[in-house]
């Protein structure tokens, strides 16, 4: 398989487009999806549950140590970082706030490009701050694909503008990217 | 707290051997963080090394074996933990209702709080205990292998601004006091009552190479288990089942869990989704 995970980061703005990629995939949608958010410390992520009902994967919480499965969409908790180990497996910390973020896009990214290396898709979408570009970058230096939502579309744009400087693969406006997505998945599984 | 938002292209792709330095700092200072989590530390290395403004591993390395103030440094940063008080008040909460009760048929009380950090969490078990009427008779250990962090902890200051968070915390755990009745503040810290460090024995333990030290009633070990590889988490398992008396109350953090280690079928759940586990009889 030439890619074998996805990670994106929202922000401010986000919710409307988690919703959209939710449940858009495909249930032969196979590569493992981790989503970052900046949720609130005391969010309860009792909204997984409700995006859950619309979409054809498994939407989940993270959990420690959990080892990280196709057809599965993950959120961080709420007040932890999320990193990715080389086993593929989550884990868990509460080190200081990144970009006053935690969890933080950076961080997350950075960890699943050191474990998926050029085997990894990252995306930036909406937001209002610049978490996510040094992630991306990470990324991007890793060989795998960076994909970064058009500015003029986000809802926010600043997120978004910021990860440009990282000069992403892809610019392109949210629905073009989940088409982009369906048709990496679809050659992913493809058999020669 | 740090603000990253240039892209400084002096630090090209990471690929540290985060386990050579790792190897340098258990022979040459008897640290062990070999079976941390490996993202993690690669990550705290990562921020070392552009911090100092090294330009790969390599130096790192060579001013870790060279240089004790700096490895002093690293070793700190690998093992501090953020803390709050009454972090999680959910926990808080359910300690109140479910674990008090049985504290309270002790004739006396030893609390083990392992990995305590800058100390908010012991001072937290201790206003709880306080409130319900059962700081007298009680004693916490609470441990951490961090020196400096102890240090912090034993004084007991902290900064004014944490403090409104800590309170807010506080409330939502169930609490009825006046919180400020627990400190002493001038503008910018407050420093935690002596009444509540009575019976706080602060020490030094290593969880990853020190064994048993004191037979107790509970064990709190929250948010420090998440570091760990499932082997030491394992490990560090067993050493809290020994440690506890029969009918002891283990509690962890609220995304850890006993379910991969082997000391799962050895306790009861007093209340899962808060991870508290009663040893069985």
């Amino acid at each position: 398989m030439k890619y074998e995970a996805v990670v994106i980061g929202v922000s401010a703005g986000g919710m409307k487009a988690m919703k959209l990629i939710c449940s858009l995939l495909p249930k032969t949608f196979v590569m493992p999806v981790i989503m970052i958010s900046h949720i609130g410390a005391r969010s309860d992520n009792e909204w997984i549950g409700l995006l859950n009902r619309k979409s054809n994967l498994i939407m989940k919480e993270a959990d420690e140590k959990e080892m990280i499965e196709p057809g599965k969409i993950y959120f961080p908790t709420p007040n932890y970082h999320l990193v990715i180990e080389k086993d593929k497996s989550f884990s868990l910390t509460i080190d200081e706030k990144v970009n006053y973020a935690r969890p933080s896009i950076d961080v997350l990214f950075e960890s699943a490009a050191d474990a998926y290396q050029e085997k990894l898709i990252g995306i930036v979408l909406t937001g209002s701050n610049s978490d996510g570009t040094l992630g991306l970058k990470r990324i991007k230096d890793l060989g795998g694909l960076t994909i970064v939502q058009d500015p003029q579309e986000a809802e926010y744009r600043s997120m978004p503008e910021s990860a440009l400087s990282v000069k992403p693969e892809h610019v392109l406006p949210l629905k073009k990217i989940i088409e982009l997505l369906i048709n990496i998945n679809s050659q992913n599984t493809e058999r020669p | 707290m740090n603000k990253r938002n240039s892209i400084d292209d002096k630090f090209l792709p990471f690929q540290i051997k985060s386990a050579e330095v790792l190897d340098i700092i258990f022979r040459k200072y008897g640290y062990d963080f070999r079976q941390y989590s490996e993202a993690h530390i690669k990550r705290r290395l990562y921020n070392t090394m552009i911090i100092s403004g090294m330009k790969d591993v390599d130096q790192l390395e060579s001013r870790v074996l060279t240089d004790e103030l700096f490895a002093a440094r690293i070793i700190y940063d690998l093992s501090i933990t953020v803390t709050e008080m009454f972090r999680d008040p959910g926990f808080y909460k359910a300690l109140r209702e479910k674990v008090i009760p049985v504290l309270k048929t002790y004739p006396f009380i030893k609390v083990w709080h392992a990995g305590c950090a800058t100390g908010q969490e012991a001072y937290s078990m201790a206003i709880l205990l306080k409130e319900e009427g059962l700081l007298d008779r009680s004693t916490i250990y609470a441990t951490d292998f961090n020196q400096l962090a102890l240090k912090h902890a034993r004084e007991g200051i902290y900064s004014s601004d944490l403090i409104k968070e800590y309170e807010i915390n506080y409330r939502l755990s169930g609490g009825k006091e006046a919180f400020s009745s627990y400190y002493t503040a001038d503008e910018d810290y407050v420093i935690m009552r002596q009444s509540l460090r009575n019976n706080i024995v602060w020490a030094n333990h290593n969880l990853v190479t020190d064994s048993v030290f004191a037979e107790v009633h509970l064990v709190l070990c929250r948010n420090v288990l998440i570091y760990f590889d499932k082997n030491l988490q394992n490990k560090v398992q067993n050493l809290f089942y020994d440690s506890l008396v029969k009918g002891g109350i283990l509690c962890l953090g609220s995304k850890e869990s006993l379910k991969f280690t082997n000391c799962y079928d050895l306790y009861n759940e007093l209340d899962n989704r808060q991870r508290i586990y009663k040893k069985k009889y």
